[in-house]
């Protein structure tokens, strides 16, 4: 697994280094100050400027009313969060936020497992099926957007022609709210497919085979098996797809703008979205940036509890 | 695991149907790429005027191919210079000894847990005050070094065996040159791996060029086909899906034989 593609090399860090950093059995040199700065400088000089000192400006200026081009003009103190958290408005995104992560982490994990559970099995010509199980790895959200909205899009779209057929009442899927977070959550299901299976793939093809042999023999059934030796064997597994896919999920922004700009009626109008509405449709970046702080929080807390059950996993 | 022989048509019919949910959207994409943009808007997908002629469109009169170009000089410098910087940063942290080391560290995976979309008022304000906005510069500058890059590079240079230090220090090694004939070419999978993680990752952005690039001279791939979805070509449906496939293909490509090596990464990781 460490030797993965793109992040599918994230669960095979050997996580048993995480909690202490330093380089214990290496014979180091008293003084290489001049060479940490060499080493390190480049990469401290641009976290420094564009990781760090913007989560604190960020944090600095969701205090304060700001000017259009975004410089902060009256401390307000926490008025801003105060605003937002009792506007309905905000509530109603962070409630369509929680909405589309929560299905987008259910159908990848379900449909990711079906995939990799029908791939692992050998059978004549399943190198074909596990090759295109992962083949949404290859596509880039502009080119998912795309195809999806001509799927859902009205009249020729696929399921409106499919619906005609078959002579159901017609869906306006992108124009009307429901269907609209149906189908940006769809889409990116779709999209996550891909990296989701090839990871809980390689899970699957290291469990080991006698816990199965040994099972059968018992007279365990298929459905036992599945959920008694397979999916506690691969829960870390599981439980990192399922954090980075939460993750993902919150920070979604560009199928929203290609297929439904937050529409209709700001059905879909997630939390990047409205931080982007806010700073740079509408000038707003004292609120903008408090909307940050809090989607900021949300993610750090999720990536927090990651790290806390990689750390844990070691021990035992 | 055990296959009783009735089962198989079933697993066989199972497996189709996915593929064909999996496939569905790139086959219909490329089908209707072929059509002519009246047919489709007819709604008559059974057409049988097939040509390239949308492809031929797109690439005469949108910048498809200038928006590919600068996607590769983009997730390439980027590349390129997160294998650099990741790895300067993480030898730091495994071979050399300095004051604040430890913090420096958890500073930087403390940075793992920041979305860069929770940051882009103020990196904006950065890049405009930089002089920077509307260039090749600002879409690779932020993007130079990664925490995730020198943390998992960290984790691969602490396997390096104590001894092979011990030995370069007995030759009389100085850093720099332990770090170029020793530490990269042992960590070459890691290195490859995050290769592969940052290209894909600076092809794929899409909110931070989307506020930052204003032409079709800078403009990255992801923007571009935003672009021309929302310009006057608006309801082309074949030309924009020709564009879409026309994007999509080379990272197909990339893919499948890349997935080669991942594949025997993953027989190695198995069988160690």
């Amino acid at each position: 697994m460490q030797e993965g593609i793109t992040p599918a090399s994230k669960p095979g860090l050997k996580p048993k280094a995480l909690p202490q950093s330093g380089a214990k059995g290496f014979n180091l040199h008293v003084n290489d100050k001049w060479y940490a700065l060499a080493f390190l400088g480049p990469s401290l000089l641009i976290l420094g400027v564009f990781v760090f000192y913007p989560m604190l400006r960020t944090l600095y200026l969701s205090l304060f009313l700001t000017d259009n081009v975004g410089r902060p003009t009256v401390f307000i103190g926490l008025q801003n969060y105060v605003n937002l958290l009792t506007s309905s408005a905000y509530q109603a995104s962070l409630q369509a936020t929680a909405v589309y992560v929560i299905g987008v982490v259910a159908f990848t994990l379900i449909l990711g497992l079906l995939l990799a559970q029908m791939a692992v099995r050998k059978l004549a010509g399943i190198q074909w099926f596990r090759t295109i199980f992962s083949a949404t790895m290859g596509v880039s959200v502009s080119v998912a957007a795309i195809f999806w909205l001509f799927i859902f899009s009205p009249s020729v779209g696929l399921f409106d022609q499919i619906g005609n057929l078959l002579h159901l009442p017609l869906v306006q899927w992108l124009t009307t709210p429901g269907p609209a977070m149906i189908a940006v959550i769809i889409s990116t299901v779709w999209m996550n497919l891909g990296f989701t299976f090839l990871i809980l793939f390689g899970a699957l093809q290291m469990v080991p085979q006698p816990l199965y042999e040994a099972a059968a023999i018992e007279g365990a059934s298929p459905s036992y098996q599945f959920f008694h030796v397979t999916i506690p064997m691969i829960s870390p597994t599981l439980f990192f797809t399922s954090t980075v896919t939460l993750i993902g999920a919150f920070k979604s922004f560009g199928l929203i703008d290609l297929m439904t700009a937050g529409g209709p009626n700001n059905a879909t109008n997630l939390m990047v979205y409205q931080v982007y509405r806010d700073a740079f449709l509408n000038g707003n970046y004292g609120l903008a940036s408090a909307e940050s702080v809090i989607l900021a929080v949300i993610i750090a807390l999720f990536t927090l509890l990651q790290f806390k059950f990689l750390e844990k996993r070691v021990t035992y | 695991m055990i296959q009783t022989k009735t089962r198989k048509p079933l697993r066989y019919l199972v497996l189709i149907l996915l593929a064909v949910i999996i496939l569905g959207p790139f086959l219909l994409g490329f089908w209707t790429s072929l059509l002519p943009t009246a047919d489709i808007a007819k709604g008559a997908l059974w057409s049988t005027h097939i040509s390239f002629a949308n492809y031929a469109e797109a690439v005469k009169q949108t910048a498809i191919l200038r928006y590919l170009l600068n996607s590769f000089v983009i997730s390439t410098l980027t590349m390129a210079a997160q294998l650099l910087f990741c790895s300067l940063g993480a030898y730091a942290f495994v071979f050399l000894k300095f004051k604040g080391r430890d913090l420096l560290f958890y500073l930087i995976l403390a940075t793992m847990m920041l979305p860069f979309e929770a940051e882009v008022i103020p990196n904006f304000a950065t890049v405009r005050k930089l002089n920077l906005l509307n260039n090749y510069a600002v879409m690779v500058i932020p993007f130079l070094t990664s925490a995730f890059g020198i943390f998992m590079l960290r984790q691969a240079f602490r396997q390096i065996p104590p001894e092979l230090k011990e030995a370069a220090d007995v030759e009389g090694l100085n850093h720099w040159q332990f770090y170029w004939r020793v530490t990269l070419p042992y960590a070459r999978i890691s290195l490859f791996t995050l290769a592969a993680y940052s290209f894909l990752e600076s092809w794929n952005q899409y909110l931070w060029p989307m506020l930052t690039t204003f032409s079709d001279k800078f403009r990255p791939v992801q923007d571009g086909l935003r672009q021309l979805q929302s310009q006057e070509t608006f309801n082309n449906w074949g030309m924009i899906q020709a564009s879409a496939v026309i994007v999509v293909v080379p990272t197909l490509i990339v893919l499948f034989v890349g997935q080669h090596y991942f594949k025997n990464g993953l027989n190695e990781g198995a069988t160690k």
